[in-house]
């Protein structure tokens, strides 16, 4: 990206009837500071990224400030109403020690979204870099070696044909128990979530990063640094990689996206982390039976998921936008 | 074009080999006992027998290449024996479910016609409100139609099923009592009245699973719209004194739909699985449901079959994708 194409001249100054050389009035630029130029003009990234950035001090600094352990019962003070509630119905229970509620053990809502946005988005990132490092790797082998791209894009096509929703669900349920053995109850599952995500989401990665380099190999760049004797190993660290990161990092916040949703869609469909233990998911299948009277305990869960991925797939959008060379400083 | 035809079905057939190998011994190999949710007192030497009556005693080289018969010979046996009255079949062992002890195909056709109706429904939807905001978000583009366009696919993307569905059912059955929250599949369709009220139980699922359609397809819609609008074609048209409308519903949208047209027959076996999720919700009793079921109960035969008969739909979908594009746009030649 950088290595290749001439570095665009800063703004050039054009004067009618000047027919002098167009001026550059800015000094040389850093890539990464005009790909953020570009990502500021996004608006729904730039939201999306405070989104993102609120969302993760709210599940990571939350729980310090707000010290209520998630699991602590306290029936006396069961299906307290959210604090807004108390401002239409004034006979409805609410409390300033519960200002999003309480469920029906009397459980705090707020510090069980808190605490569940960590496992949330914990499993959102890990299956995310498995999905990335597998498809990176597949993709990069396949493109740079011509012995081994037939068989593993043969791979990839056989593995997206395969039903993978209900082969998740059927992993998930069939090697549920012997890695809680192994691992701990909550250990085992995330390991099993993590990994059935990232084995089931790495094929549009390797297609892409693969045929990037594949049109990246016919580079003169690439020639060069071969004639000098380069070893496959650093012409894929040096010179490979830096090229094909834009349409990773692109994929990257895809399948953050697709990994909370996925996860969520495990334990709403009641196979995912035991029920003691809360994600967005789990909060919101286990509020569904009780929506009729107590509608806000889906609409937490329900709004953190959505606006998590609404956020993360507008980053995209704006990344798109900000790493593509052609459409940068339009 | 009839060779390249030829030639990816019969890559298909490994392909889908391969596809129920792999299902076969995540099945195998997982440590689940169709036996767990058996009474403990039955005695050790009888569960033994029950495990043999269940065909579990073989090894998987055996019971495998059974079950690939059982699928693909037998049971298509049964079926036109049914259909035409013949005996082909002449009493050969089905594929039988662990749970119900009744063949899978039976369960299978009960629950199918469900599912069709509210996934085939919702993609009909989903499809026919995508292609106009495709269209007019590339006609307008940057217009606030288009960026409405984007924000409403930008949400279809983002909020999952689950919650989507949710919301309906808190605010179009809890708050404003308009909608049945359960979907009802005994239901009959005999007057006007029955039929609003199939109507009236149909949108919400309906909506849910078209939401994700709609987000897809309108984007590819528009992309391709975008695509095509910029090319020579439309400026000689143009130039030639076309009325705007031929120009862009006849000449631009046709051509615009060919790619969408694969997009949108690639996007159905996903649609499926949406399925699986929006039937919990709405209480549907379709194949998602069963396949639920199935995987609680370790019901092996069953989870196989529907799985398999998901993965025949993903690749005859694929196939049928490669051939359609080769047939709707003469500029690709695959031979």
């Amino acid at each position: 990206m950088t290595d290749n194409l001439p570095q665009r001249p800063a703004k050039p100054v054009l004067t009618a009837g000047d027919s002098s050389a167009p001026l550059t009035v800015e000094k040389t630029r850093n890539q990464w500071a005009d790909v953020w130029d570009q990502f500021k003009t996004h608006k729904g990234a730039v939201f999306g990224l405070f989104f993102l950035i609120f969302i993760t001090l709210f599940v990571t600094i939350g729980p310090v400030i707000w010290d209520v352990d998630p699991g602590k019962l306290d029936i006396r003070n069961k299906d307290v109403r959210p604090i807004y509630i108390g401002l239409v119905d004034s006979s409805a229970k609410v409390s300033w020690g519960n200002p999003m509620g309480t469920d029906n053990l009397g459980r705090d809502i707020m510090a069980n979204i808190m605490q569940g946005g960590r496992i949330s988005l914990a499993v959102g990132w890990t299956a995310m870099i498995l999905t990335l490092f597998l498809g990176t790797t597949i993709g990069v082998l396949a493109g740079y070696f011509r012995r081994l791209d037939g068989i593993l894009m043969r791979f990839t096509d056989l593995v997206l044909a395969l039903p993978l929703l209900p082969l998740l669900l059927v992993m998930m349920l069939l090697f549920r128990d012997p890695l809680r053995a192994a691992f701990g109850p909550e250990n085992g599952i995330f390991i099993l979530i993590v990994v059935g995500i990232g084995i089931t989401s790495w094929m549009q990665t390797a297609r892409i990063v693969r045929g990037d380099v594949m049109a990246l190999k016919e580079r003169e760049f690439v020639l060069a640094a071969r004639s000098i004797g380069t070893p496959a190993r650093r012409m894929i660290t040096r010179h490979l990689l830096p090229n094909v990161l834009s349409p990773i990092m692109v994929s990257a916040t895809l399948g953050l996206a697709t990994a909370i949703i996925t996860e969520s869609a495990l334990s709403f469909l009641g196979l995912g982390f035991p029920s003691d233990f809360p994600t967005w998911g789990k909060i919101l299948f286990d509020s569904v039976d009780r929506m009729t009277s107590f509608p806000e305990r889906v609409i937490w869960p329900g709004l953190a998921i959505s606006l998590t991925v609404l956020s993360v797939n507008y980053i995209g959008d704006g990344l798109r936008d900000a790493l593509d060379p052609r459409i940068r400083g339009l | 074009m009839l060779t390249y035809t030829f030639r990816r079905v019969l890559i298909s057939i490994p392909t889908l080999l391969f596809i129920a190998f792999v299902i076969f011994m995540l099945l195998e190999l997982a440590p689940g006992d169709p036996m767990a949710s058996m009474p403990l007192t039955i005695p050790p030497e009888v569960r033994q027998e029950m495990r043999l009556a269940l065909g579990l005693g073989e090894p998987w080289y055996v019971r495998f290449p059974l079950w690939l018969r059982q699928f693909f010979v037998v049971e298509p046996q049964y079926w036109i024996d049914n259909a035409f009255g013949t005996n082909f079949a002449d009493g050969a062992q089905r594929i039988i479910s662990f749970q119900s002890r009744s063949p899978v195909f039976d369960t299978i056709a009960q629950r199918m016609p469900q599912t069709l109706w509210v996934v085939g429904m919702s993609y009909v939807v989903g499809v026919l409100i995508a292609l106009p905001i495709g269209i007019i978000s590339a006609y307008r583009q940057y217009s606030v139609f288009d960026q409405a366009g984007t924000f409403v696919s930008m949400i279809g993307f983002s909020v999952p099923p689950f919650f989507s569905g949710v919301l309906l059912i808190v605010i179009f059955s809890v708050q404003l009592k308009w909608l049945p929250s359960i979907y009802d599949t005994t239901h009959v369709v005999d007057d006007w009245n029955s039929f609003i009220f199939q109507l009236k139980q149909m949108i919400m699922p309906v909506m849910v699973l078209a939401l994700q359609t709609t987000a897809q397809v309108s984007r590819y819609m528009r992309a391709s719209m975008l695509d095509n609008l910029g090319q020579d074609y439309v400026r000689t048209a143009r130039a030639k004194g076309m009325s705007e409308s031929v120009v862009v519903m006849k000449h631009v949208v046709r051509n615009s739909m060919i790619p969408v047209v694969t997009v949108i027959a690639l996007g159905i076996p996903s649609i499926f699985g949406g399925a699986i999720i929006t039937e919990q919700i709405f209480k549907v009793n379709g194949l998602g449901q069963l396949l639920i079921i199935a995987l609680q109960g370790s019901d092996i035969p069953m989870v196989m079959t529907i799985t398999f008969l998901l993965a025949v739909l993903i690749v005859m979908m694929n196939l049928i994708a490669d051939i359609l594009y080769g047939i709707l746009d003469p500029r690709i030649r695959y031979d």
